[in-house]
């Protein structure tokens, strides 16, 4: 990012030298970063809606669309939706509490500072590890349901529930509440005490700071974060393909289990069909995300 | 697709080829033996004549035989001391298709593989690199069981089971498929039957079990639909791990392979339904331009004589004579005991049932199972 600034700065402040007649350089360091966007999101982006509209011959088709309309793929499309909805929604709001009392805190105390780097840390813990970690402690025969079944409550060791709706959007909120405290931390920081003096100095209660100063402020700036939670969980595969290998419990899963056939069955066109609905449902909430950060932006800068 | 990749390929694998005959050439010498288009030890002097002939070869090439996989490692070791004849064994780890393209790439040499023991489909698929054969205990195998000029016959193999770790599974039995409805079960399936041949046996069974047939396995789709709805399916693929970690108490599973569960899982059991007992084989051929064509045959004949049907009993598969030699008194009791009990009639899916049944699945178990 560094590399990528400096040259524009540099050009920028010497504004006598320019003629006009040079070319200017300035976008040359960004190169890097375009050139690795149009590889991995974009070209990936139009083989899928290529794909997406082909037969397995290369002919021209929408019947991909029109086969994602069976009861299991939209039972697929309803599960990730309601697993990335309540998983951002409910993580939203615990880590906007968590980022709060961190922000509370000592700026320089340990609390803040292990707080932040133990989220940044485990927004990354998706995948085997944390599937692992959930199957080894509340699964069929984690530790804790073995201690249960021991007392003769065997809710845990006789259910499947791990593998369900629910399972799912507990292992996913291990990664949503650090990664809003990540994204949210930034918002409050920007939050200036003054504000909250100059509500008091001026005769307002605590509630009339949050209902007219600080919520206002902040509510975009949570509902962006809760959307990009939601696009982060609607994507996630890892986690869950580590914990169901069985189905397609989740749209990436049903992606999955598409593209994979050893006999012969694979189903390449549709699956891309799946991905590019997704791609298209992302990309909806990331525009959405970017609008309402760039609102906050206006006053938290 | 490529034309020029494919061409230059070919042109490569030609050489290899020409290559590989030239060298092999000065090697094989058994041009004075009749033995390689014998269709059986009587009408070619007899089995005196084949194991001289045999002895004089010297040598037999196996392929994908692992030691430790049907008790394969006694049964090398038992045929050379019985004969003498040194066994060159290799890729131990190979897959039926990685036998047959043995036979193919190496055909002309002293290298390429004499015998197979390959899977039903690579074996119906590929007779013609086969020789018939018919060993002198064929009358005691099952017409279903082989090729009716013994282009391959089948050698050994077992029973879809349910294996099951009886200290996990409520009232630590089971007694019919229909148990596995009753809370407290959780079912699983080792792959996925749209992907995995024996995870569609294992639907294949259920759908037997209840009411369906080896041309119908909706039956078996519905099963798996019901378990799911009750909360009785557990959506992972079963494995060694997930039986010795008991995230997967019970598991549909070839007989032979679950029987191994019991070195991790003391309590594991296998249950064969009566009503539903489906069998599935692997098949010897012998190749048609083997280097040691004598040798070949009487590795065949060693095979499925009471002493090599035995040996592979011990390794907990089923020899295809299992039931005449039962019958007749020779069957080792011991290592007969030691198998999961079979009472009911064997049923053995044909390669278009279990295509029509893999059709079928691909359309519906998804549905079935989310």
């Amino acid at each position: 990012m560094t590399a990528a600034g400096n040259p524009a700065i540099s050009t920028a402040a010497r504004p006598p030298m320019r003629t006009g007649r040079r070319l200017p350089l300035a976008w040359l360091g960004v190169v890097p970063f375009f050139a690795y966007c149009g590889l991995f999101l974009l070209l990936p982006t139009l083989i899928i809606t290529g794909g997406s509209f082909a037969t397995k011959d290369g002919a021209f088709t929408l019947s991909n669309f029109t086969d994602i309309n069976q009861p299991y793929l939209v039972k697929a499309f309803l599960y990730s939706t309601i697993i990335a909805a309540v998983s951002a929604v409910v993580g939203a709001l615990a880590g906007a509490l968590l980022a709060y009392a961190v922000v509370t805190s000592n700026p320089r105390g340990i609390l803040r500072r292990s707080v932040t780097s133990a989220s940044g840390v485990l927004a990354q813990f998706g995948g085997v590890t944390l599937a692992f970690a959930f199957l080894a402690t509340v699964g069929q025969v984690g530790f804790i349901s073995e201690i249960l079944l021991q007392r003769g409550i065997d809710s845990l060791s006789r259910s499947t529930w791990l593998y369900e709706l629910p399972g799912l959007i507990l292992v996913y909120m291990y990664f949503q509440v650090p990664l809003m405290v990540i994204v949210f931390l930034p918002a409050l920081d920007g939050v200036r005490p003054q504000w909250r003096e100059a509500t008091e100095s001026l005769g307002g209660s605590t509630w009339h700071y949050w209902r007219y100063v600080a919520g206002p402020l902040l509510a975009p700036s949570f509902l962006g974060c809760t959307l990009l939670l939601f696009a982060n969980a609607f994507s996630a595969y890892a986690t869950a393909a580590a914990l169901v290998s069985q189905g397609s419990i989740i749209v990436p899963l049903a992606i999955s289990n598409l593209l994979t056939s050893e006999t012969g069955r694979a189903q390449p066109g549709l699956a891309q069909a799946l991905a590019l609905s997704m791609i298209i449902i992302v990309t909806v909430v990331t525009v959405l995300y970017s609008l309402l950060q760039r609102r906050t932006s206006r006053w938290l800068r | 697709m490529n034309w020029h990749r494919i061409h230059r390929l070919g042109l490569v694998l030609g050489i290899i080829t020409l290559l590989s005959a030239a060298c092999g050439s000065t090697g094989g010498g058994n041009t004075a033996s009749t033995w390689g288009t014998a269709t059986s030890a009587a009408a070619n002097g007899g089995m005196d004549a084949l194991v001289t002939a045999a002895k004089k070869e010297g040598k037999l090439n196996v392929i994908a035989l692992p030691p430790d996989w049907a008790n394969y490692g006694a049964i090398i070791s038992g045929f050379t001391a019985k004969y003498g004849i040194r066994i060159d064994s290799a890729n131990p780890n190979g897959s039926s298709q990685q036998e047959v393209d043995a036979i193919k790439q190496l055909q002309g040499t002293n290298r390429a593989p004499d015998v197979v023991d390959v899977g039903m489909k690579v074996a119906l698929a590929n007779t013609s690199i086969f020789t018939p054969y018919q060993v002198s205990t064929w009358n005691d195998i099952l017409a279903g069981q082989k090729e009716s000029t013994g282009l391959w016959v089948q050698d050994y193999g077992g029973f879809m089971g349910i294996g099951y770790d009886t200290s996990r599974v409520p009232g630590g039995t089971i007694t019919a498929v229909s148990d596995l409805l009753k809370p407290g079960f959780k079912v699983a399936l080792a792959g996925d039957p749209t992907q995995s041949n024996q995870a569609l046996n294992g639907v294949i069974l259920a759908s037997v079990a209840n009411g369906g047939s080896l041309d119908d396995v909706s039956k078996g789709v519905d099963f798996f639909h019901t378990l799911k709805t009750k909360g009785n399916f557990v959506p992972v693929v079963g494995t060694s791990a997930t039986v010795k970690a008991g995230q997967t108490p019970v598991l549909f599973e070839w007989d032979y392979l679950s029987t191994s569960h019991g070195k991790d899982v003391k309590t594991w059991k296998i249950f064969v339904p009566e009503n539903a007992t489906i069998g599935g084989y692997y098949a010897q051929a012998i190749s048609k331009t083997a280097p040691h064509p004598a040798a070949a045959r009487l590795w065949e004949e060693y095979l499925y004589s009471d002493e090599g049907q035995n040996l592979w009993l011990k390794g907990g598969a089923r020899p295809v004579r299992q039931a005449a030699m039962e019958k007749a008194g020779t069957l080792d009791k011991a290592a007969a005991a030691a198998l999961p009990p079979v009472t009911g009639t064997p049923q053995f899916p044909t390669q278009d049932q279990q295509t029509a049944a893999g059709t079928y699945l691909a359309s519906h178990w998804s549905q079935a199972i989310s």
